[in-house]
C-alpha cells in the first residue's frame, strides 16, 4: 500500500477537468453521458485504491480508466464512420501529450475555460450558471451545492437538468469566443464567479465548510482564467483581488461557540497574510489598463477594511467615495445600505440614521434583514432604545442563520434592558455593526 | 501470529451517487486504515474483484456455468484483505475499525489454513 496522500480535492477537480476534455470529444451535448463516463471512472478509483494503495500518478491512472471507458460509451453509439474515427483518436490522444503533469497541459486548460464559459452563457438561464459552473467545471455533487446553499436537493438537481437540455436544445458550441464576443461573454463568466463567492461568503445560511469551498472554487477557475494571454485582463485582477481581500477575513467572522464576529471586533491579527498580499498584487495589476469596472470599486473597498489597522482608523471618507461611485452604476439598495453604515463613521449615526430613513421606501430593503439591523444600530447608538429593540426584533424575523439570530437576540437583550433603566447617558458600549 | 482473509461484501449501488469530494474522503480512510496495519507489518495481499462478468460453476462432469454475480445485486464479494493477527479477537478488533463497516456492508473474517 502506498503511502502519498491525495493532493486536497484532487477528486473533484479531476471530474471537472476530465468532464470539460470529454465535452470537447464529445460535445457538450452529451454531458450526462460525460458525467456518468466520469464518475465511472471515480468509482473505479474508490473500489481499487483502498486495497490496492494510491498510484503514482492519480490523474493519470484516472485519465485512463475514463478513456476505456469512453471508448466502451463510443463502441455503443452508433456514429456516422469519420464522426467516429475523428472521436476514437481524440479519446486516444487524451492525455498522451503529457501524463506526469495533466495540470500543465495547455488543451486541458483550454478545455476547462471552455467549460467556464459555457456554464456561463446567456442562454443558461440565470439562476442555474452557479450551480452549473459548480457541478460540470467544479466536480462539486448535488448534495453538496444543496448543503452548501440551504436548498433541497431536488431544487438543485432540477435546475441542472433544464441547464444542460438548454445547452443540447440551442446547439451550445464549445468553442471559445473570439473578438469583441469574448469581452461580452467574460463579462458573464466574471458575473457568475462573483456570485458564486458572494453566495459562499456572505450567506451565513448552509454548511460552513461547503461554503467556503465555493469560495475557494471561485478564486480556482479565477485563476485558470488568469492563466490564458486573452483573459488576463485587468477586470478579472480587480475580481480576483476582491476575492482574496475577503477570504483573508474567513476565519475570524465566527468566534469560537459560532458567533458571529463583527468586523469591527474581529481580531485583525489573524486575517489571512497571504491572501491579503495576493489581494494587493491583484489590485496593482488590475490598474494596468484603463478599464474600471465595480470589481475595481468593490476590490478598493475591500482593501480599505483590510489593510486599515483598526475599524477606527478605516479610510471611512474613501469608503463613502467608493459607494456613491458604485451607486452612479448599479443604483442597488444594498450598495446604498452600506453606503449609510460608512456615512455613519464619517458624520456620526444620527447622520447615518437620516440616509437610512430616507431608503426606507425602497421595496427590496422591506425585508432586508441587514437592513433592519443597521437601523437598529444606528438608533442604539442614538440612545434610542426601544425603536432600536422594534428594527432588532424585525432583523431577527427575517435572519437564517443560527449565528446572525444568536447575535440579534443579543442585541433585542441589551436595547429592552437599556430601555428599561432609561439612562440619562450612555457610556461604555461600543458602537459596531456588521 | 496467524493469518487472516477479510471477505469485503458490499453492495455496489450504494456508491452510485456519492460525490468525487466523497469518494476521495473515503479512500483517505481506507489508506489511513491500511497503512496503519502496513506500517506493523500487519497488511498482506488485498485485492479488489472485478464487479461485471463474474461466472459460476457447478456441477461434476459436464459443469455448468451461468453468469454472476451481477453488480446491481444487492450484495456481492467486493474484494478481499489478508492480515497477521495473534488470534481471532486481534483480528476482529482490527476488521472492526475497517471503514468497509461504515460506508459498504460486512466483512467475514476467516483464518488461513497452513
Amino acid at each position: 500500500m502506498s503511502v502519498p496522500a491525495l493532493v486536497d480535492h484532487l477528486f473533484r477537480h479531476e471530474a471537472g477537468r476530465m468532464t470539460a476534455t470529454l465535452a470537447r470529444i464529445l460535445g457538450p451535448g452529451h454531458i450526462e453521458m460525460i458525467e456518468d463516463v466520469v464518475q465511472e471512472a471515480l468509482l473505479a478509483a474508490l473500489g481499487r485504491w483502498p486495497r490496492d494503495g494510491v498510484p503514482a500518478n492519480p490523474t493519470a491512472w484516472l485519465v485512463q480508466v475514463a478513456k476505456h471507458r469512453a471508448l466502451d460509451v463510443l463502441r455503443r453509439e452508433r456514429l456516422a464512420e469519420e464522426r467516429e474515427t475523428w472521436i476514437r483518436a481524440a479519446i486516444e490522444a487524451w492525455g498522451d501529450r503529457d501524463t506526469h503533469g495533466v495540470l500543465d497541459d495547455p488543451m486541458i486548460l483550454d478545455d476547462q475555460l471552455r467549460m467556464i464559459f459555457i456554464c456561463s452563457h446567456p442562454a443558461i438561464p440565470a439562476d442555474a450558471r452557479v450551480t452549473l459552473t459548480l457541478k460540470l467545471a467544479g466536480g462539486f455533487g448535488v448534495s453538496e451545492i444543496a448543503r452548501a446553499f440551504l436548498a433541497e436537493e431536488p431544487a438543485i438537481h432540477q435546475r441542472l437538468v433544464r441547464a444542460k437540455r438548454r445547452i443540447r436544445e440551442e446547439g451550445l458550441t464549445f468553442e471559445m469566443p473570439a473578438g469583441p464576443e469574448l469581452g461580452e461573454r467574460l463579462e458573464s463568466v466574471l458575473e457568475v464567479l462573483y456570485a458564486m463567492f458572494t453566495e459562499g461568503h456572505t450567506a451565513h445560511a448552509g454548511d460552513a465548510l461547503l461554503r467556503r469551498d465555493v469560495c475557494e472554487e471561485a478564486l480556482r477557475l479565477g485563476s485558470l482564467l488568469l492563466r490564458h494571454h486573452d483573459l488576463a485582463r485587468p477586470a478579472v485582477h480587480a475580481l480576483m483581488a476582491l476575492f482574496h481581500l475577503h477570504a483573508a477575513r474567513f476565519d475570524t467572522r465566527v468566534g469560537s461557540e459560532g458567533d458571529l464576529v463583527l468586523l469591527a471586533e474581529q481580531d485583525r491579527s489573524c486575517w489571512d497574510r497571504e491572501h491579503i498580499a495576493a489581494g494587493v498584487r491583484h489590485l496593482e495589476r488590475s490598474a494596468t489598463g484603463d478599464e474600471l469596472t465595480r470589481y475595481h470599486r468593490e476590490a478598493e473597498l475591500a482593501a480599505c477594511h483590510t489593510l486599515a489597522p483598526t475599524w477606527a482608523d478605516t479610510n471611512w471618507s474613501r469608503i463613502v467615495e467608493l459607494y456613491d461611485e458604485l451607486l452612479k452604476g448599479t443604483q442597488s439598495p444594498v450598495v446604498a445600505l452600506n453606503r449609510a453604515v460608512a456615512v455613519a463613521e464619517v458624520a456620526g449615526p444620527s447622520e447615518g440614521l437620516r440616509v437610512l430613513e430616507a431608503l426606507a421606501g425602497q421595496s427590496i430593503l422591506s425585508r432586508y434583514m441587514p437592513y433592519e439591523a443597521a437601523m437598529g444600530d444606528m438608533l442604539r447608538r442614538l440612545d434610542r432604545h426601544e425603536e432600536a429593540r422594534v428594527h432588532f426584533s424585525r432583523a431577527l424575523e427575517r435572519a437564517g442563520s443560527l449565528p446572525v439570530r444568536r447575535f440579534l437576540e443579543r442585541r433585542v437583550r441589551e436595547c429592552s434592558a437599556a430601555a428599561s433603566q432609561r439612562p440619562v447617558e450612555s457610556r461604555g458600549i461600543r458602537p459596531s455593526r456588521a | 501470529m496467524s493469518k487472516f482473509m477479510l471477505i469485503l461484501y458490499e453492495r455496489p449501488a450504494d456508491f452510485a451517487s456519492v460525490t468525487p469530494e466523497e469518494m476521495q474522503r473515503i479512500i483517505e480512510e481506507y489508506n489511513a486504515w491500511g497503512r496503519g496495519l502496513a506500517e506493523r507489518g500487519k497488511l498482506g495481499p488485498s485485492m479488489k474483484l472485478k464487479d461485471e462478468g463474474g461466472k459460476h460453476i457447478a456441477g461434476k462432469g459436464a459443469a455448468v456455468v451461468r453468469d454472476g454475480p451481477y453488480a446491481e445485486a444487492s450484495e456481492v464479494i467486493g474484494g478481499f484483505y489478508t492480515i497477521e493477527a495473534r488470534n481471532y479477537d486481534d483480528a476482529i478488533s482490527i476488521a472492526g475499525e475497517c471503514p468497509h463497516l461504515k460506508y459498504a456492508g460486512r466483512i467475514e473474517v476467516r483464518e488461513v489454513d497452513f
